[in-house]
């Protein structure tokens, strides 16, 4: 009927009211800084190391692959050699430039040895715009728990293909 | 407590009045009133706005402002701040002198109406005898200032805004006034004091069947007065940018929304005084009823403005003209027969006239909808 329209409007509106001090569906905001949603575990962000047992024994064996797929070319490794000048398999110096990533993932997938994985972490303002966006090895490097605290099903998956490969013995070489 | 504030200004007087010439006494009389109108007034509008902040947003299943101090309690402060710190940016083209006296001259009758609200026993400022007459005279020059500031900014929008609110103004004040006939006609005065004490014992107008058509009509033109959802025309956000105040910035802006906030707080208390019985009330202090009355009311203004949609400028005009102003009339003449008659039968004459008119006047008014087309020939 003409003009109830109003009425129901207001009864909408004013049920609103009250059952944002009593329900939780009827409050939805989250209070950022206190509280927080968990993230989804496929949630991705920008690119860490993962080492095993130490930071200085990485898994990444400076084999470049991410660098050169890295389509905005933030990735920088210089790799480490012994006394003699013979090259190691780890980086020097393994730097992503954080301002300029984009969180495509593309080094994730490329990494033949599952080196690099995306991180849940967002909270990342700093006040030098270039010199601490810049991420050197040190920040970079997270221990494996943290990978399988964020992302238990790629963990999972990925430590068990780690640990088949060690068992088996090295495939013979191709003729 | 409930000549607490009355009290307190009397033994300041006595206190003045032991060393200070009796000119001075009244001096300082005068000036204790016009400084707590002049303290309260702007008080009051920065809570409102903390208050209509929250009550939306709770309506609107958030928060509200809650992260300066408790509750949010500081934010208005932090606002006051953030707008006296603003770049105050006048065009180019605009006539700077009117542009600067608009906001400022805009704030002065939303104050001077202060002046006769009676927000207690004796607890009134002047006790005018035309007081409602000064009220609503001063309350819509208010329109006059809005117009201005829409001339002087030399924008095309706000120049509509201005045109919006001059056309409002002239169709809601009639109504207005009107709605407030039928108190005058039975308490036979004008003054706010009279008007109270004449609804003592719950005597109040809003429980006789004219008194609660003119509530509502009192009510809903003073929400169309002040400029307020959804009769925010002059200054749709939707429409025309800010309307009036789209060339505002910084205090100036401030000073307009201090002059509605106080604007909804007058009107609210006006209607509770005229219609709500003002300060009568059991039990608590008298001020402390016109508080909570007036509070009432402002949270319906917020309620509304968490509801409704704003009105199309036809059927902003059409409701004042064709709903509002014939009820305003025909309530006039219920109220004058609830003055005839004794005792009962007044009463149930006035409310048959009031039905009939809402219902005639429903009927009347019911849009005109185009039937649904049938197409016969039409294949499914
Ligand atoms: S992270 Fe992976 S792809 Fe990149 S250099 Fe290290 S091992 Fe190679
Ligand atoms: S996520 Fe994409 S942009 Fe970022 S480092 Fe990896 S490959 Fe480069």
């Amino acid at each position: 009927m003409f003009g109830f329209g109003v009425l129901k409007g207001m009864l909408v509106t004013i049920q609103n009211f009250f059952a944002s001090y009593f329900s939780k569906d009827h409050l939805t905001t989250v209070q950022y800084p206190e509280e927080r949603l968990s993230a989804k575990e496929r949630y991705r962000n920008f690119p860490f190391l993962v080492y095993d047992q130490a930071p200085e024994d990485p898994r990444c064996v400076a084999c470049d692959i991410c660098a050169k797929e890295c389509p905005p070319k933030c990735i920088t490794i210089v790799r480490d050699s012994d006394a003699e000048g013979k090259p190691l398999k780890r980086p020097k110096s393994f730097d992503i430039d954080y301002s300029i990533c984009m969180n495509c993932g593309i080094c994730e997938e490329v990494c033949p040895f599952d080196a690099i994985f995306m991180d849940h972490e967002f909270e990342l303002a700093e006040y030098g715009r270039f010199e601490d966006l810049m991420y050197h090895k040190d920040r970079l490097l997270k221990p494996n728990d943290h990978f399988k605290k964020i992302r238990p099903t790629d963990a999972t998956r990925i430590d068990a293909k780690l640990a088949a490969k060690t068992q088996k013995p090295a495939p013979p070489v191709g003729n | 407590m409930d000549q607490l504030f009355v009290n307190l200004k009397h033994s300041i007087l006595i206190f003045a009045g032991n060393f200070l010439p009796e000119w001075a006494v009244i001096l300082i009389s005068i000036l204790i009133s016009v400084t707590a109108i002049a303290v309260f007034g702007p008080v009051t509008m920065m809570y409102l706005t903390l208050l209509e902040r929250k009550f939306v947003g709770r309506i609107q299943n958030r928060f509200g402002p809650n992260r300066v101090g408790k509750w949010g309690l500081l934010q208005p402060l932090a606002d006051g701040v953030k707008m006296l710190t603003k770049e105050d940016i006048v065009p180019k083209g605009a006539d700077h002198f009117a542009h600067f006296l608009a906001p400022v001259a805009i704030v002065i009758p939303a104050l001077l109406v202060f002046a006769v609200v009676p927000f207690g026993r004796n607890m009134v400022a002047v006790d005018l005898s035309i007081g409602i007459l000064f009220f609503l005279a001063l309350s819509s020059t208010t329109t006059i200032w809005i117009f201005v500031a829409a001339w002087a900014s030399r924008n095309k929008f706000s120049l509509l805004g201005g045109l919006r609110s001059v056309a409002q103004m002239v169709s809601y004040e009639i109504p207005m006034v009107l709605s407030v006939v039928p108190v005058l006609m039975v308490v036979g005065s004008f003054s706010t004091v009279a008007i109270v004490e004449a609804q003592s014992g719950w005597n109040w107008f809003v429980l006789t069947p004219w008194g609660l058509i003119g509530f509502v009509l009192f009510f809903l033109t003073g929400v169309a007065e002040v400029n307020r959802t959804p009769f925010d025309l002059p200054e749709g956000e939707s429409e025309i940018v800010a309307g009036f105040h789209t060339e505002y910035s910084g205090m100036k802006f401030a000073l307009f929304y201090m002059a509605e906030f106080m604007n909804s707080f007058t009107i609210s208390a006006i209607v509770s005084t005229v219609y709500l019985g003002g300060w009568q009330g059991p039990w608590l202090p008298g001020w402390l009823w016109l508080l909570i009355k007036s509070y009432a009311l402002i949270l319906v203004m917020m309620w509304f403005r968490g509801t409704l949609p704003r009105f199309r400028v036809d059927q902003l005009m059409g409701f004042a003209w064709k709903f509002l102003l014939p009820l305003a009339l025909l309530n006039i003449f219920a109220a004058g027969v609830w003055l005839a008659f004794a005792r009962p039968v007044n009463y149930l004459l006035s409310a048959i006239i009031v039905a009939l008119a809402l219902f005639i006047l429903y009927f009347a008014n019911r849009p005109d909808m185009p039937k649904k087309r049938v197409y016969r020939y039409a294949v499914e």
